[in-house]
């Protein structure tokens, strides 16, 4: 199965893991990701604001860009899919918001384009069995401590991933390839985001929260989709090791090599 | 020809603040058949309604039009007033121009001129109508109470005591609802079992009352006065006439950890069971999806215990077919699931707990004997938050709540939380509210008593996430009035469930062709006048499955749905409405779609011989209908392709007119 | 109300989208808020107050740059007031005017270390400069 795949800026960059496993373990699974040509930066937040249109305009391309090819188009870190997830909705719901796009567009986009997380795409698209089938290295009971975030889940009339409240889409998978979730109550509170940069402080506050709670349940590592929570929680609150869950899955399907090799 | 008298009626300023009651009565005047138009302050007054009599005698009138409000409002009363003064009610006409008219329109030349029109669409059908006699028909003086909770209980005591039979439907092994699962009752703290058992064996002894428990409703046919119903009476594997409850069963059955419903699932039961000691039937059932024998044939120690012989493991399902006058709906409520209220910790922490679930942790019955004792660790709470509106009042999305406000949960958390500084003072309570609501009698006087002398903590706010932390569940939440953000170290969490209609609601509904609103309570045929009726002729409401209620509303609507329901079965015979669908023979081709699409099975056809040209004689197929069962809905008419059907009193020509007369 | 400014108040319920009238005043917002103790203005203050037309306090405060645009009030909102939303276009108000971002590129390299992603700044301008 082919489908489009946006990867994002930050995943050529400081987290060059989260893309290299990616796809890595999209081809042991029989899925082939296909790089979108000349994509452009989403933004890294969506900005709510009815009006704005231009800062829309690169994600509206990358879901245009998969329709042309009738693929549906995959996304892998947590900001990117939810700027273009929120985007498409717009595009679905939102008539004037829809027209003024249109306007910097050649073909009118109409918001048909099926846009997957790649947690969304191993759940829906290759299915939790055929996950379980590829294991070579399971991860004999380790106890992984899945953290969603903000950006995954919400706001969920539009991200629709799994309940925000109760997510169990990573639980499932950690349990697919061996590991025993660790169920915590912050693992879908806010890390302190882009507020970091200036106020780290009360980013560490956020982070360490959510470390404290994951290690307190027990987890000995924890698993992330977004670079920007993988920072916060490594930099502000070093309890627990972060990994990207594709790294982890990587090492389970046993294609986890030295990533910049 | 008719001679027909318009009426216009003011309804002080309802009608007339926005319609000019004169010039409407001034313009109908010159329609045709028109010989007499008036208007006046209160039409359906006393005074009003002598006016049209005495216009009826004076001016020979066949026909009236009144231009008011609603027929559903007052079309009986001026039906009443033609009969007595000697015209045929069904040459009378209902001119809506207050709901329709007046109401909706701001200004009176737009108000004026469509009260003419609807004035002058009455009066073309008037001038079509004819004298229309109703027919009668018997009724079974029996009634049929759908659920046993303590709505469905107090409804068939009045009944019986009336001295009609009345069976009571009940699905779970026993009668007692909810209340049943109560421990205290507010606002005066008698404790539910002490004054629902009583009620309970007073059901059990009258010999006017039969219960069908462990059964449901599964068909309705039929209409007011004489429905005809099919009871399934479920497989419960014991035979009742001959078990005595002994409980020898009970205490031998080796299945021991089948979750207890009726305690919330807190603690176990056996495969064969009685829900609680003060059951009625006192009756064991066993639950075919724990029992080892029913599911593989390896155990039989209840049949090998039983003196009395009462294990029937071969028991099949059984359907009873029974005739009744009149249907009680008390299908009852339910907390909704806490499932998509995960901010919560419901799935996370046993301690988070239902008010429902707090019931049963502080009733003597309960699981822990009455003693306040956290699920996960059987210790005593010392610090306990109990939020309020948990799916109540929330339009975000219908996935998790409810928009209306579920009534009973302020007074039930109030009781909680004063009982629990009553019997363990050393414990601090929080009460999380929007708004506290308590517009009953002694109500506020009891929530302000919660607050004032037993210190209960009430903060105007809101609990945003629960999370669980060692033993402790940390409680983030909002104190509006002191703008801040707080952090309860709590040991127990309460969560007032919304209410919602219990899902066998709906498809009863259906069954018996009665209409809900959009959150599946039954609706009432009137919401002030008629509370207690449902539209559907012979149906009634009593209880919960109407709107949230508490335990004093939920009695006094039980025993209004029981005293129509006697006013009902007083009744030797129902005299029936004669606008009902009838069939031109000649004109049907047999096609059977009007059977098709009756809602009441009014309709049968027949093979009728008929006289052809050149003496022949053909057998034809027609439709006829049963007068006596049509509704006078009107499907048929629509549906048939011939246009042999027509429905009396709403003839196709009478609409026709109707119609031209708004074009014209 | 006497401290109304109608066209600002206008402006922010229309490019947010909230109808601020919806609140039935729970406070659940300000309750899930991780925000709360950094802002001094809490979401539902925010609410009550461009309900009020109370804006030109919002415009100055700090709060507009601590609100983590988590969305957590939106989702357990239980009337979609959708407070986030608000907050933001309080924001953009601010900073769409000339030389009001609270953010500038030359503030960027004392912010920076060996790992802190790109995602972090480009979020970063997107909230908080135009």
């Amino acid at each position: 199965m082919k489908v489009s795949y946006f990867p994002g800026c930050t995943l050529k960059n400081k987290a060059k893991q989260l893309d290299v496993y990616a796809r890595r373990c999209a081809e042991v699974l029989g899925i082939t990701l296909e790089e979108i040509e000349a994509w452009q930066c989403c933004g890294g937040v969506f900005t709510t604001a009815n009006d704005e249109v231009a800062t829309k305009l690169s994600s509206v391309r990358a879901l245009q860009a998969a329709q042309e090819k009738d693929q549906a188009l995959v996304t892998v870190c947590s900001a990117c899919h939810n700027v273009i997830k929120q985007t498409n909705h717009a595009m679905q719901t939102n008539a004037s918001f829809a027209d003024k796009v249109n306007r910097y567009n050649d073909t009118p986009y109409d918001g048909s384009t099926a846009v997957y997380h790649y947690l969304e795409m191993l759940r829906d698209l290759v299915g939790v069995d055929k996950i379980k089938e590829k294991v070579v290295n399971p991860l004999k009971g380790e106890k992984i401590a899945a953290y969603y975030g903000c950006l995954l889940l919400r706001p969920n009339s539009v991200m629709r991933m799994d309940d925000p409240e109760n997510p169990s889409i990573m639980e499932d998978i950690i349990r697919a390839i061996g590991g025993t979730p660790v169920i915590y109550p912050y693992r879908n509170e806010c890390c302190g985001g882009y507020v970091v940069m200036e106020s780290p402080e009360f980013a560490k506050k956020k982070s360490n929260a959510v470390t404290e709670s994951a290690a307190s349940f027990g987890a000995s590592r924890m698993v992330t989709a977004c670079p920007l929570c993988k920072y916060n929680l490594e930099k502000n609150a070093p309890a627990v090791p972060v990994v990207y869950f594709t790294e982890l899955l990587a090492e389970a399907l046993g294609v986890k090599e030295d990533a910049n090799a | 020809m008719q001679r027909i008298g318009v009426f216009v009626c003011w309804c002080g300023s309802n009608i007339a603040g926005t319609v000019d009651v004169q010039a409407v009565s001034d313009a109908l005047k010159n329609e045709p058949g028109v010989v007499f138009s008036a208007n006046y302050q209160y039409m359906c007054s006393q005074a009003g309604q002598n006016l049209i009599k005495e216009a009826i005698a004076e001016h020979r009138l066949t026909g009236i039009v009144v231009c008011s409000c609603s027929p559903r409002m007052h079309e009986a009363t001026f039906r009443k007033t033609a009969a007595a003064a000697g015209i045929n009610p069904y040459m009378v006409e209902i001119a809506n121009i207050r709901e329709q008219c007046s109401w909706v329109h701001k200004d009176m030349l737009t108000g004026t001129e469509k009260a003419i029109i609807l004035g002058k669409a009455a009066v073309a059908k008037v001038n079509l109508n004819t004298p229309l006699t109703p027919g009668e028909s018997p009724v079974t003086k029996r009634a049929l109470v759908i659920g046993g909770g303590i709505a469905g209980i107090q409804t068939a005591l009045d009944i019986a005591d009336a001295g009609f039979p009345v069976d009571i439907v009940e699905t779970k092994p026993t009668i007692g609802g909810k209340m049943a699962q109560l421990d205290k009752t507010f606002p005066t703290l008698d404790c539910a079992a002490c004054i629902l058992t009583p009620k309970m064996v007073d059901v059990a002894q009258n010999e006017n009352i039969r219960i069908f428990s462990y059964s449901e409703v599964t068909a309705v046919k039929g209409f007011v006065g004489n429905f005809d119903v099919t009871i399934k009476k479920k497989a419960r594997y014991v035979n009742e006439d001959v078990c005595t409850g002994c409980g020898a069963c009970v205490e031998k059955c080796p299945m021991k950890k089948v979750p207890n419903e009726f305690n919330l699932n807190m603690d176990n039961r056996t495969a064969i069971y009685i829900p609680f000691a003060q059951a009625v039937p006192k009756v064991a059932t066993i639950d075919p999806m724990h029992c080892n024998m029913l599911k593989n044939g390896k155990c039989g120690v209840c049949s090998k215990v039983c003196a009395a012989g009462a294990i029937d493991y071969k028991q099949q399902d059984q359907y009873i077919e029974e005739k009744y006058g009149a249907i009680v709906v008390a299908t009852g409520f339910n907390p909704i699931s806490m499932d998509k209220f995960d901010e919560y910790a419901y799935n996370q922490s046993k301690d988070v707990i239902t008010s429902l679930e707090f019931e049963r942790l502080t009733n003597a019955a309960g699981p822990t004997a009455g003693k306040l004792l956290r699920p996960s660790d059987h210790k005593h709470p010392h610090t306990i938050v109990f939020v309020q509106c948990v799916g109540s009042r929330c339009s975000a999305c219908a996935e998790k709540g409810k928009e209306y406000c579920s009534k009973i949960c302020c007074m039930y958390t109030a009781k909680h939380a004063m009982l629990t500084r009553d019997k363990y003072p050393d414990t601090e309570v929080y009460v999380f509210y929007i708004d506290v609501r308590t517009p009953g009698k002694n109500f506020d006087e009891f929530y302000r008593r919660a607050v004032e002398e037993y210190g209960v903590h009430y903060i105007k706010g809101m609990v945003g996430k629960v999370s669980p932390e060692g033993d402790k569940l940390k409680v983030q939440a909002s104190d509006l009035l002191n703008n801040k953000q707080l952090h309860i170290d709590a040991d127990l969490v309460v969560l007032a469930a919304a209410i919602e209609p219990d899902k066998s609601a709906r498809p009863l509904a259906t069954m018996l062709t009665a209409s809900m609103d959009t959150n599946d309570f039954f609706t009432e045929a009137h919401p002030k006048l008629r509370p207690v009726e449902s539209p559907t002729a012979g149906v009634f409401l009593s209880g919960a499955c109407q709107g949230p209620k508490d335990i004093p509303e939920t009695v006094s609507q039980a025993s209004a749905a029981a005293s129509k329901v006697i006013s009902l079965l007083v009744k030797d015979k129902l005299t029936g409405n004669p606008c009902v669908a009838s069939s031109d023979e000649l004109m049907c081709n047999g096609c059977s779609s009007c059977e098709r699409v009756c809602p009441y099975g009014a309709i049968t056809y027949v093979d009728k011989e008929f006289r052809m040209p050149n003496r022949t004689i053909a057998i034809r197929r027609v439709a006829q209908v049963n007068p006596a069962v049509c509704q006078g809905c009107g499907a048929c008419t629509v549906a048939c392709p011939s246009g042999a059907m027509d429905l009396k009193g709403f003839a196709n020509n009478q609409i026709v007119a109707e119609v031209d007369a708004i074009c014209k | 109300m006497h401290n109304s400014n109608k066209k600002l108040q206008q402006e922010i319920i229309r490019i947010s989208g909230v109808n601020p009238k919806k609140c039935m005043r729970c406070g659940k917002c300000t309750a899930t808020c991780p925000a709360f103790d950094e802002m001094e203005y809490h979401p539902h203050q925010f609410v009550a107050m461009v309900e009020d037309g109370d804006i030109e306090p919002l415009l100055k405060s700090e709060s507009l740059y601590r609100c983590l645009t988590c969305f957590a009030c939106v989702d357990r909102c239980p009337r979609n007031v959708e407070p986030a939303k608000l907050v933001e276009a309080v924001r953009l108000t601010v900073i769409r005017q000339k030389d009001a971002n609270h953010l500038k590129a030359d503030d960027i390299p004392a912010m920076l270390d060996e790992d802190i992603p790109q995602q972090a700044l480009v979020s970063a301008f997107r909230k908080y400069a135009k």
